[in-house]
């Protein structure tokens, strides 16, 4: 029979999971950023049915951390960012596009071999949260070792984080400190992109970290 | 009676579909006209173009094949009599038990295998590289095709798109994210096996991005419109397809009386061509809003559309069981 | 106010105040002055009985850890006070970042003590997610291209590392909501443990692999390790020094609590076997590692590496013995490496050069130095009276006895790590000097305080210290 209120929560952790493929996708750093853009806005939309269904009223901050955060804040400032600098604006993958979703796909179905016999006794929402959320994480942690360029690498990241948000609202029950400390991260995380993509723009002429990557002295 | 009115419905469902072919063919051309600015031509000008050629003389190479001149009548049957199949305004058909998404998948593929053998017959450079590319297309496509088939089919426990719609209809499925996924995967491989941008551009005649009309280039007289009424009648198969599997409220299902029956499959009439407005209008202003991709990355999003189904197919059972 | 809040709040109030302090004289004497409260709070502490709020916990195992933390952190503080004149008068530092500096390390020293007394879960990682952010500026503080990579690594992995541990964090929240109901009495580890037998065993097993994959990218377990060489080497020397000699603790700490959870619970899998197995890797790589480095700082950055890895297989082999064993290595390995860095900064500010190979007979144009180091370096490597020895031998006796398979590979990584410590430090000590020599700038007291200590700790431990140990090492389990 339908369940609206687990079917809708069920599709906005689909669409978050189907943002972070679509950010696999992308060659061009601007529709990255308004991807990522959607992505936080479903992650929003997923916070706040949440609250609503499961009548937890912090949540709907968190909804709107997330909102005000992460889907207008860093996407206008990295938007900035990337005009200001002239970053190189296309992103060369280092795996090659097609092998890269067949990782992602894999990823998927690891992390939904992992947590759904584990979590036999959990409501069938929290699994599929769960099984959800993992999945978003190990994308943006895929995006992260098969992108060479900076503002890529910390757009997957962001992604990672909002994997973790989404576990968390996944939960019933959690309390606050988790949720602001997940918003603590994004902030702060924030702020230090910000420095580095400065000062590593001042320092070197590119933001590829392959190039970056020839001065470090590990060898040393 | 049923046996009667359902053969009835038949008959009809093979002569609406061939009416509206065109309409919707010069609705998306007026709609997509009207976004960019212009006029755009009148609605019923394939209609016009069609009776145009139907009455012209048909020029063939000098080293055209049988097959040359074969592939128009059997490509426009098969789509013609797929077309037929879909369930569209009702699900009382008479041929609905050989309605079967494989079949429909056999009908398709083999029209586009004899569309690509007459590309190729003539011996042009055009013709050669339109069928290969439209091969690498169906290479690509078809899989993501089949795996959002069997993702509905495992839903839904059976391949008979009246089966399919019925079960759809009654509400007992819910939103679902393995549908979700199927029916975005389905969307790109219609673009793609239609011929719209992204893929290909059907109002292009440049050598770059040519492949469905690469492929048709020799054609001419009522040849050609047998193929460009193929095409019409695929998008609007494709369109109805979408619209039995995914929304496939307002059409006719089985009623008590003979009245309510054609009362209610006239509704549907009326639905479907709702539908075909609302989804025509919708592939216009997608195709104004983005531009055609690289060849070379036809494979990614198409691969893209695979992986998709294949997600949509491992949710199924993530999901409340199966 | 209880204690514990006190020696919280401390630094936290020094980070605010130091931020706003001009003179980076006055800064660095502040920056002193308010460890030694810390300190002499912390030692307060110890007059006080174990309590746990649901904010904070002191218990037996955390109370010699704040102590450590603390005087570390005053003796890095007394070293950095002697250490950033020169810097300054190099042109390396200027006042701005002197300011940024003093108040971003009494931030660091307040996530770090409130990551070891926090009995909620998520304030543990917050904090331990703090800290981290702390040092990633501090690493990039030169703001050389060496220097903003290495800060880069060290972000990146450690965010990885540090979202995984948050995963594991709400796995661990799911696994107890069902027992304990929701909010926040599942996230206090006192409530958690009064309750832990009852949890999905399952849940908790992979909560913990989270748990032990981000919270062992702090500690420096191999694979991860990658950021730690290059974060000791292109900090400002007293960051390496609390880095090697703190934080890495803290993490291990984290770890070693969820540890202790998981032994409660009946059906969850011991975590002995993985702990062990990272343990050695990174003593192995490490010790193999060292041969090659040319850099004095990745050196000793990779035998930070080793002993950590020491450590955790003292913690992963459990046991009394084992885990005393691990427990006083926590403490030493604090000691002399913090010593070692100590050190090291003074070489590289009287030699004007990290490499080892430019650097040599110590000794004899600096003989004071040059000793320290040779003695500092003679205690890293394991060689008696000092108390790494102990910890060591007690570490190898026991692993012969248990697992006798399991004490190869463990003597010969000591050995190989050995062996490499003590080719360089003797390279580097005697010899004829070569390449520049500035006169020392900076106060030699830290160095010698620590390893006096460390010396006094391997021939006698006192009494009550070795009981102490003696409880917690039961209550590891």
């Amino acid at each position: 029979m339908i369940d609206l209120g687990y079917d809708a929560a069920h599709m906005l952790g689909a669409v978050v999971l189907l943002m972070s493929f679509a950010l696999l996708y992308q060659r061009r750093l601007f529709s990255l950023l308004h991807v990522f853009t959607l992505q936080a806005l479903a992650l929003s939309a997923t916070a706040a049915w949440q609250a609503f269904s499961h009548d937890e009223p912090h949540l709907y901050i968190t909804a709107l951390l997330t909102l005000v955060l992460k889907a207008i804040v860093i996407p206008v400032v990295l938007h900035r960012i990337i005009v200001k600098m002239n970053i190189h604006r296309t992103i060369e993958p280092a795996l090659g596009i097609g092998l890269t979703m067949v990782a992602g796909v894999s990823l998927v179905t690891l992390s939904i071999l992992l947590v759904l016999p584990v979590t036999e006794d959990a409501t069938a929402l929290t699994r599929e949260n769960l099984a959800l959320s993992l999945s978003v994480v190990l994308l943006g942690l895929l995006m992260m070792i098969s992108r060479r360029n900076a503002v890529s690498q910390v757009v997957g990241f962001m992604s990672i984080e909002n994997g973790l948000i989404l576990a968390a609202v996944g939960v019933a029950g959690m309390p606050l400190v988790v949720e602001m400390s997940v918003a603590f991260s994004v902030m702060v995380a924030f702020i230090i992109f910000g420095i580095f993509l400065f000062h590593i723009r001042e320092r070197f002429d590119t933001l590829d970290m392959q190039k970056i990557e020839s001065f470090r002295g590990e060898s040393d | 009676m049923t046996m009667l009115l359902a053969t009835l419905y038949q008959i009809v469902q093979m002569l609406l579909v061939l009416a509206l072919a065109p309409l919707l063919t010069g609705w998306v051309r007026l709609v997509k006209a009207r976004l960019v600015g212009r006029r755009g031509p009148s609605p019923v000008q394939p209609y016009r173009d069609l009776l145009r050629l139907l009455r012209k003389e048909v020029v063939l190479a000098r080293n055209a094949s049988w097959l040359f001149r074969a592939v128009p009548y059997l490509m426009f049957t098969a789509i013609w009599l797929a077309a037929g199949l879909v369930p569209i305004f009702t699900t009382q058909l008479a041929l609905a038990p050989t309605a079967d998404l494989i079949a429909l998948i056999a009908l398709l593929g083999s029209a586009r295998f004899f569309l690509a053998l007459a590309g190729m017959d003539i011996g042009t450079s055009f013709g050669g590289i339109g069928s290969s590319r439209e091969m690498m297309i169906a290479a690509l496509a078809e899989p993501a095709m089949l795996m959002v088939v069997f993702s509905v089919s495992i839903l839904v426990r059976t391949t008979s798109l009246a089966e399919i719609a019925d079960f759809m209809m009654s509400g007992v499925v819910g939103l679902r994210i393995s549908l979700a996924l199927a029916l975005i995967a389905l969307i790109m491989v219609a673009i793609a096996e239609n011929a719209r941008i992204p893929i290909d551009n059907p109002a292009t005649h440049l050598e770059l991005t040519m492949v469905h009309e690469a492929m048709v280039l020799e054609y001419s007289g009522r040849h050609l419109a047998l193929v460009e009424a193929a095409s019409m009648l695929k998008m609007l198969l494709y369109m109805g397809l979408i619209a039995c599997i995914f929304v496939p409220w307002g059409m006719a299902t089985a009623s008590a009386g003979v009245g309510q029956g054609i009362v209610a499959a006239l509704w549907g009439m009326v639905a479907f061509a709702l539908k075909l407005a609302v989804g025509g209008a919708l592939l216009a202003l997608f195709e104004t809003s983005i531009a055609k991709m690289r060849v070379f990355r036809v494979g990614e999003f198409l691969g893209g559309a695979l992986l998709l189904s294949l997600l949509g197919a491992i949710f199924l059972y993530v999901s409340r069981g199966v | 106010m209880s204690v514990i809040s006190v020696i919280v709040a401390t630094p936290l109030i020094s980070a605010v105040v130091l931020a706003l302090v001009p003179g980076w004289k006055l800064a660095s004497w502040l920056n002193v002055a308010f460890s030694a409260v810390t300190l002499i709070a912390s030692l307060v502490l110890f007059r006080t009985p174990p309590s746990s709020s649901p904010l904070f916990v002191v218990d037996a195992f955390n109370i010699y850890l704040i102590a450590l933390t603390a005087f570390v952190g005053l003796t890095t503080s007394v070293f950095s006070a002697s250490y950033i004149g020169h810097e300054v008068a190099s042109k390396k530092l200027d006042a701005g970042k002197l300011r940024f500096y003093h108040a971003m390390y009494q931030a660091f020293m307040f996530t770090m003590l409130l990551a070891l007394s926090a009995n909620n879960l998520g304030v543990m990682w917050v904090a331990v997610e703090g800290a981290t952010l702390t040092t990633v500026l501090m690493v990039s503080l030169y703001r050389t291209a060496a220097s903003i990579e290495a800060a880069w690594k060290y972000f990146i992995l450690c965010g990885v590392g540090i979202a995984l541990a948050l995963f594991g964090t709400i796995l661990m929240y799911l696994a107890a909501q069902p027992v304990m109901g929701p909010g926040m009495a599942a996230m206090t580890w006192t409530e958690l443990m009064v309750h832990v037998a009852r949890v999905n065993a399952d849940i908790l097993n992979l909560a913990f692999v989270f748990l032990l994959i981000g919270y062992g990218t702090k500690v420096g377990l191999a694979p991860l390790h990658a950021w730690l060489p290059d974060a000791h080497a292109e900090g400002p020397t007293p960051i390496s020094a609390v880095l090697s000699g703190l934080l890495l603790n803290v993490a291990l700490y984290a770890v070693l609590r969820f540890k202790m959870l998981l032994a409660a619970n009946g059906g969850a899998i011991a975590p002995g076997p993985l702990m062990i197995t990272m343990g050695l890797a990174s003593l192995l790589l490490a010790g193999l590692m060292l041969y090659r480095r040319r850099d004095i700082k990745r050196f000793f950055a990779y035998s930070s590496i080793e002993h950590m890895g020491i450590i955790t297989f003292a913690f992963g082999m459990g046991g009394p013995l084992a885990n005393f064993a691990g427990l006083l290595h926590m403490a030493m390995h604090s000691l002399t490496k913090s010593a070692i860095f100590y050190a090291v900064g003074h070489v590289a500010q009287v030699k004007g050069t990290q490499r080892l190979d430019r650097i040599s007979g110590l000794t004899v144009s600096h003989p004071v130095l040059g000793w320290g180091l040779l003695i500092g370096g003679v205690a890293i490597a394991g060689l008696p009276p000092f108390g790494i020895f102990m910890s060591e031998f007690l570490l190898i006796t026991s692993t012969f006895a248990r697992e006798p398979l399991l004490a190869i590979p463990l003597t010969l990584g000591i050995l190989v790590a050995f062996g490499a410590l003590v080719l360089r430090v003797q390279q580097v000590c005697f010899g004829a000097p070569g390449g520049e020599s500035a006169p020392i700038r900076g106060s030699l007291v830290p160095l010698f305080a620590h390893l006096g200590l460390v010396l006094v700790a391997g021939v006698w431990l006192p009494g009550p210290l070795v009981a102490w140990f003696q409880t917690v090492a039961a209550l590891l389990g």
